[in-house]
C-alpha cells in the first residue's frame, strides 16, 4: 500500500510541478497583455482565459479530448510524430495546466497592474527596449503576484479531477491523488481513500500556506 | 554649449490643448507657469512618452518627432534624460543599480569617465550601496539626476526638481544643477513655477498659461 500511495503522491506532485512550468510562459504573457495592452478582442481573450474556471471541469476535459485525440487537430499532428497524448502522463500535465492557467493569469495580472507605469516609462527613456523593460522592471516588480499565481495554479493542478479523469482515465499508470480517492471510494477501499485524503490535504495545505505568505510579504 | 530646440507642436488631451511654436537657442530653457499650464506635457512629449497630434520636435540636428515626415522616435531611442517630478527611482534596485541602469543600453566609449565625473559632481560616491528607500529628499534628487545623465543624453529634461524640498535643501541642490549646466554642458529644459530658480538657472524662459506660450524671451518678464 505504502508503495502505491507514494507512487501516486509523487506522480501528482511532479505532474503538477510540470504543469506549472508549462503554464508559466503563456500565463505571464497573457497576464501582461491583459494588464497593459488595449486591443480589439481583449474582452474576448479575457473571457476565454477564464472559461475553465467556470465551466464544469469535465466539459473542459471533453474539449481537450477533441483537441488531443488521435483524430483531433493537435492530437492528430502529434500522433503522426509518434506521440500519444490521451491516457498518458502528458494528458495529466495538459489537463492540469489548462485548469490552473486562469488562476495564474488572474493573480499575475493583478501583479502587473500594480506596477507603476512611471517606472516602465523612465526605464524606456534610459534606453531600455520594451523587452528589457519587461524583464528588468515589470516582471521583478510584479514578482509577488506572479509567484502567488504560480502557487495558486499549482494548487489547482494538484487537486484537478474532472478534466484529468476525462483525458487520462483512472489507469494505475495515470492515477493522481484526486482520481485515486474517487476510485478507492467507488470500490469500497475506504482506508486507502482516507490515506489519500490525508496526503492530499497536507500537500494542499502546504501550497496554500506558502501562497498566502508570499501574498502577504 | 547652447543647442537649437524646436518645440512646434499641438497636443490634445481631453479638453486641454497644448500648442507651442518655439524655436530657441539656449543652454537652459525654463518652462515657467502655474500648475495645469501644460509644462509636464511638454517634457513628456520631448521624452517620447506622449505623442503630439501634429508638429515637430527637434533637438539640435535630431528630429525626434515630425508629423509631416512621419517620424516618431520611440522613447528608448531618443536619448533624452528625464527627471520626473516624482523621480521614479526603481524601488527594487539600490542607488548604484539605479544610476547604472541606462549605461548598458548605449554604446559610448567615453562613458566611464563621464560617469565618474557625474558621480563626483553630484557627490554620490558615498551613497552607491544605499537602498533607495533610505535616501533623504535631496539625495533622491541627486540620484535621479545622475541616472538621467548616465546615458550622456542629448538633452536633460527636469520636472520641478526643487519642488518638495525645503528652503535649506533647495539651496543645496540648486548648485548641483548649475554644475550640470556649466561642467557637463548638458542642455536642459527645466520646468518650474518658482521665479528665483528660473533666474538662477535659465538663459531662456518660456512662460506658459492654459497650454500656450504667453511670453518667450531671455529674461523672466
Amino acid at each position: 500500500m505504502t508503495g502505491v500511495v507514494l507512487e501516486i503522491a509523487w506522480r501528482t506532485v511532479s505532474m503538477a510541478v510540470l504543469a506549472t512550468l508549462v503554464m508559466l510562459p503563456p500565463g505571464i504573457a497573457l497576464a501582461w497583455v491583459l494588464a497593459r495592452r488595449r486591443f480589439p478582442g481583449r474582452a474576448l481573450l479575457e473571457t476565454l482565459v477564464s472559461l475553465p474556471l467556470v465551466m464544469p471541469p469535465v466539459a473542459t476535459g471533453l474539449m481537450l479530448i477533441w483537441l488531443f485525440g488521435r483524430r483531433g487537430p493537435v492530437g492528430g499532428l502529434l500522433a503522426r510524430l509518434g506521440t500519444d497524448v490521451l491516457f498518458t502522463w502528458r494528458a495529466i500535465v495538459i489537463a492540469m495546466a489548462v485548469m490552473g492557467l486562469p488562476l495564474l493569469v488572474r493573480a499575475a495580472r493583478a501583479g502587473f497592474e500594480q506596477v507603476d507605469r512611471r517606472y516602465e516609462e523612465i526605464a524606456a527613456t534610459l534606453g531600455a527596449s520594451p523587452i528589457r523593460v519587461f524583464l528588468t522592471i515589470s516582471l521583478p516588480l510584479a514578482k509577488r503576484g506572479v509567484l502567488a499565481g504560480a502557487l495558486l495554479g499549482f494548487s489547482r493542478a494538484l487537486g484537478e479531477f474532472g478534466a484529468t479523469i476525462m483525458v487520462a482515465g483512472a489507469l494505475p499508470s495515470t492515477r493522481t491523488i484526486a482520481v485515486a480517492i474517487y476510485s478507492y471510494t467507488e470500490t469500497g477501499q475506504d482506508a486507502a481513500a482516507a490515506i489519500m485524503l490525508a496526503v492530499s490535504a497536507s500537500i494542499a495545505f502546504g501550497a496554500l500556506f506558502l501562497s498566502n505568505r508570499i501574498a502577504a510579504s | 554649449m547652447s543647442v537649437a530646440i524646436t518645440l512646434d507642436f499641438v497636443l490634445r488631451q481631453g479638453d486641454f490643448t497644448l500648442e507651442l511654436r518655439e524655436r530657441v537657442d539656449a543652454r537652459v530653457v525654463a518652462l515657467f507657469g502655474p500648475s495645469g499650464s501644460g509644462k509636464t506635457s511638454v517634457l513628456e512629449a520631448i521624452a517620447g512618452l506622449r505623442t503630439p497630434d501634429r508638429g515637430v520636435i527637434r533637438i539640435g540636428p535630431r528630429i525626434l518627432y515630425s508629423s509631416e515626415d512621419r517620424v516618431h522616435v520611440p522613447p528608448h531611442e531618443r536619448n533624452v534624460g528625464y527627471v520626473p517630478q516624482d523621480l521614479a527611482l526603481f524601488p527594487h534596485m539600490n542607488v548604484r543599480r539605479n544610476i547604472l541602469y541606462g549605461v548598458g543600453s548605449s554604446q559610448d566609449d567615453g562613458q566611464a569617465t563621464t560617469l565618474d565625473q557625474i558621480l563626483s559632481l553630484l557627490e554620490l560616491h558615498p551613497l552607491l550601496n544605499r537602498q533607495v528607500g533610505d535616501l533623504s529628499g535631496g539625495e533622491r534628487q541627486r540620484v535621479a539626476m545622475a541616472r538621467a545623465l548616465s546615458t550622456s543624453p542629448l538633452l536633460l529634461v527636469l520636472d520641478e526638481p526643487l519642488t518638495g524640498l525645503d528652503q535649506g535643501l533647495r539651496a543645496r541642490v540648486l548648485p548641483y544643477l548649475e554644475r550640470i549646466r556649466d561642467e557637463l554642458s548638458t542642455p536642459m529644459v527645466y520646468v518650474s513655477h518658482d521665479a528665483s530658480e528660473v533666474r538662477a538657472l535659465a538663459d531662456w524662459v518660456v512662460e506658459l498659461d492654459g497650454g500656450r506660450a504667453i511670453r518667450s524671451g531671455p529674461e523672466l518678464g
